[in-house]
C-alpha cells in the first residue's frame, strides 16, 4: 500500500470514529431532560436584568478597582524590587513572593475573615460596596499588585541600557530618566501581558462571592450564580453566567493575541531575552497557575 | 540668550578634560591602568586602539558614565570624583553620542531635543523648540521635526543625535564610535556634520575607527592598548610614522 492511501484510510477512519460517536450521543442522550436540567429559557429569562445590572456590573467593578489598586501598588513594587537600596529591594521580593506563592483565596481570607475577627479591623465600604465586598476587593488588589509588579518588572528591564545611559547623559536625574524616558517605553511594552493581567483578574473576582455571600447588592457573577442554582435547583444560571463571563473575556483575550502579533511583526527595540520573558509572562498569565 | 547651568567653581581657562592616573576595572579585569591626558578648549583628540583596549570606557568615565576605580578626571578644572559633585550638572555640560545612537524611541525627533532642555535647563517649551529647530538646521534635518525615530536612517539617526547633545549647549563633546553602527554609505554625512562641529571651535574627544577623520580633523591623536596609552602625538606623524611596535602592528592592519 502507498503511504499516501495509507494515511487517506487512516484520516478517513478517524473521521468515521467522530460521526459514529456523535450519532451515538444523539441518539441515545435524554435530549429533554438535559434541556430542563441545564437550560430553560422560562428560568434564564428570569435572571434578567439582575444578571446584568447586579451581576456582571458588579465583576467588572471589582476588577475595574482591583486592576487600578494593584497597577498602581504594582507598580510602585516593581520600582522598590530595582531600587539601589537594597531594603527596598528586599521587601518588594518577599511582599512578592509570599503573594505569588499563596492561593489568593487565602489572602481574601486575611482581608475578610482575619482582619475583622483577629485583628478587629473591618475596612470600610467603599464605591458603593459593603464593607464585606470592600474587604474582598482589597484582597484581590493584594494579589494582583504582586503578579503585575513582575510584569512591569519585565518591562522596565526590557528597556535598553542605553536609553537610561542618553537620558543620564543629557543631564536628567535617575527619577526623571524613570519617569520621562524608561517608564513611557516599559508601559508600552507591557500593555499585552497586562491586558491579560486583567482577564485573569476579572475571573479572580470569583473569590469574592465567600465574602459577599448573601448580600444582593453586592454579588458578582458567581456568588449570583450560586444563590441562583440553589434557588430553582437547576443548572441555567450556570450556564447563562458563564455566557455573561465569556462576552467579557473573549473580546480581551482576542485583543491581547491580536496585540502579540502585531508586536512580533514590528520587533520592537527592548531586549531579546527581557522580550521573550514578557511574552512567556503574557501567555502562561501569571495569575493563571493559581 | 544662552543661560549657563550654573556650577560653581567651573574654570574654563582649565583643560576641558583632564585626568589623572585614572583606573577603572571590572572586577579582576583591569580595562583603564592609569591614564593621564588632557583636552584642551577648542581641541579635537582622536582616540584609536584595538577593541578591549578601553577606549571606550575612558570616554564613558569622562561624564561618570562608569564610576573610575581610581584616579582623578577634572572637567573645567573640577574633580567629577568627588563625591560632592553635583553629576547631573557636569553632564549638562558634556555632549554625548553613543554608538548606537539612544534616540528615544517614543518620542518625535523634536521632544528628543527639547526635554532635556525643558526638563533639566528649565527652558521655556518657545526657547528650547527655537534651539531644538536651529541644531537640527545645523545637522541638515529641519524637515524631519516631526518624524519619529524609528523612520529615519541610521545617519539622519546620528545626526539628531548630535543634535539632541548639542541643544544644551554644551562645551564640550564626547563621541564613541559614532560611526561603527552605520552602514558605508551613511558615514560620509555624520562625518561632515562633526567635521563642521570642530570647525566651529568645539571640543570634541571622539573615539573612532575612522583613521581618515583623525588625520584630517584631529589636533590629538591617542593610541590605546591594553588599558594604557602607548602612543600621543599629532595625528599626521603618528599616522604616518608611529615609534611604537604595537602602534606600527595596528595601524598596519586598518590602514
Amino acid at each position: 500500500m502507498r503511504k499516501r492511501t495509507r494515511q487517506r484510510l487512516i484520516r478517513g477512519a478517524m473521521y468515521v470514529l467522530l460521526v459514529a460517536i456523535v450519532v451515538f450521543v444523539a441518539i441515545f442522550a435524554d435530549w429533554d431532560n438535559l434541556q430542563r436540567q441545564f437550560f430553560q429559557p422560562d428560568i434564564a429569562r428570569e435572571l434578567f436584568p439582575d444578571v446584568v445590572l447586579i451581576a456582571a456590573t458588579n465583576t467588572i467593578k471589582f476588577t475595574a478597582i482591583a486592576f487600578v489598586g494593584g497597577f498602581t501598588i504594582g507598580l510602585f513594587l516593581a520600582l522598590m524590587r530595582l531600587s539601589p537600596v537594597a531594603p527596598y529591594r528586599w521587601l518588594a521580593t518577599i511582599y512578592i513572593e509570599v503573594f505569588r506563592g499563596i492561593p489568593a483565596l487565602l489572602t481574601i481570607f486575611a482581608t475578610t475573615l482575619v482582619l475583622p475577627i483577629a485583628l478587629n479591623v473591618r475596612i470600610p465600604g467603599f464605591a458603593g460596596m459593603s464593607s464585606f465586598a470592600a474587604a474582598g476587593v482589597v484582597g484581590l488588589i493584594i494579589v494582583a499588585a504582586a503578579y503585575f509588579a513582575e510584569v512591569f518588572r519585565a518591562g522596565i528591564q526590557a528597556v535598553p541600557k542605553g536609553q537610561t545611559e542618553a537620558a543620564r547623559s543629557l543631564g536628567m536625574s535617575p527619577s526623571r530618566t524613570m519617569i520621562s524616558i524608561v517608564l513611557p517605553q516599559a508601559i508600552r511594552t507591557v500593555i499585552p501581558p497586562l491586558t491579560n493581567e486583567f482577564v485573569l483578574l476579572i475571573k479572580d473576582t470569583a473569590l469574592i462571592f465567600l465574602a459577599v455571600g448573601g448580600i444582593a447588592a453586592d454579588q458578582e457573577l458567581t456568588a449570583f450564580a450560586r444563590d441562583e442554582i440553589q434557588q430553582f435547583g437547576n443548572a441555567t444560571p450556570l450556564i447563562v453566567t458563564a455566557i455573561m463571563y465569556l462576552i467579557i473575556t473573549i473580546p480581551l483575550t482576542q485583543l491581547v493575541a491580536w496585540m502579540e502579533r502585531r508586536g512580533q511583526r514590528s520587533g520592537a527595540s527592548a531586549r531579546p531575552g527581557a522580550l521573550a520573558k514578557l511574552r512567556q509572562l503574557s501567555k502562561q498569565g501569571g495569575l493563571g497557575a493559581r | 540668550m544662552i543661560e549657563m547651568t550654573p556650577l560653581r567653581g567651573l574654570r574654563p581657562d582649565e583643560p576641558a578634560i583632564k585626568t589623572v592616573g585614572l583606573r577603572k576595572s571590572f572586577g579582576e579585569l583591569e580595562v583603564l591602568r592609569g591614564i593621564d591626558l588632557a583636552v584642551h578648549a577648542g581641541q579635537v583628540v582622536c582616540v584609536v586602539g584595538p577593541s578591549g583596549s578601553g577606549k571606550s570606557t575612558l570616554l564613558r568615565c569622562v561624564n561618570l558614565l562608569e564610576q573610575p576605580t581610581g584616579g582623578q578626571i577634572f572637567v573645567e578644572g573640577v574633580d567629577i570624583t568627588d563625591p560632592n559633585v553635583e553629576i547631573d550638572a557636569v553632564r549638562t555640560r558634556i555632549g554625548m553620542v553613543f554608538q548606537q545612537f539612544n534616540l528615544f524611541p517614543h518620542l518625535s525627533v523634536l521632544k528628543n531635543l527639547t526635554i532635556a532642555q525643558r526638563r533639566v535647563l528649565k527652558r521655556s517649551q518657545a526657547e528650547a523648540d527655537k534651539i531644538a529647530r536651529k541644531q537640527l538646521d545645523r545637522v541638515g534635518l529641519s524637515d524631519k521635526v516631526d518624524a519619529y525615530p524609528a523612520q529615519l536612517s541610521g545617519g539622519q539617526q546620528q545626526r539628531v543625535a548630535i543634535a539632541r547633545a548639542l541643544s544644551m549647549n554644551p562645551d564640550m563633546m564626547l563621541f564613541d564610535e559614532p560611526t561603527s553602527a552605520l552602514d558605508p554609505e551613511l558615514v560620509g554625512e555624520v562625518l561632515d556634520v562633526m567635521r563642521g562641529l570642530a570647525k566651529e571651535g568645539m571640543t570634541m574627544m571622539v573615539v573612532t575607527h575612522e583613521m581618515g577623520f583623525a588625520r584630517e580633523v584631529g589636533d590629538d591623536l591617542i593610541f590605546m592598548d591594553e588599558g594604557m596609552i602607548v602612543e600621543q602625538g599629532e595625528p599626521r606623524s603618528v599616522l604616518e610614522n608611529p615609534q611604537n611596535e604595537r602602534t606600527q602592528a595596528f595601524l598596519s592592519k586598518v590602514l
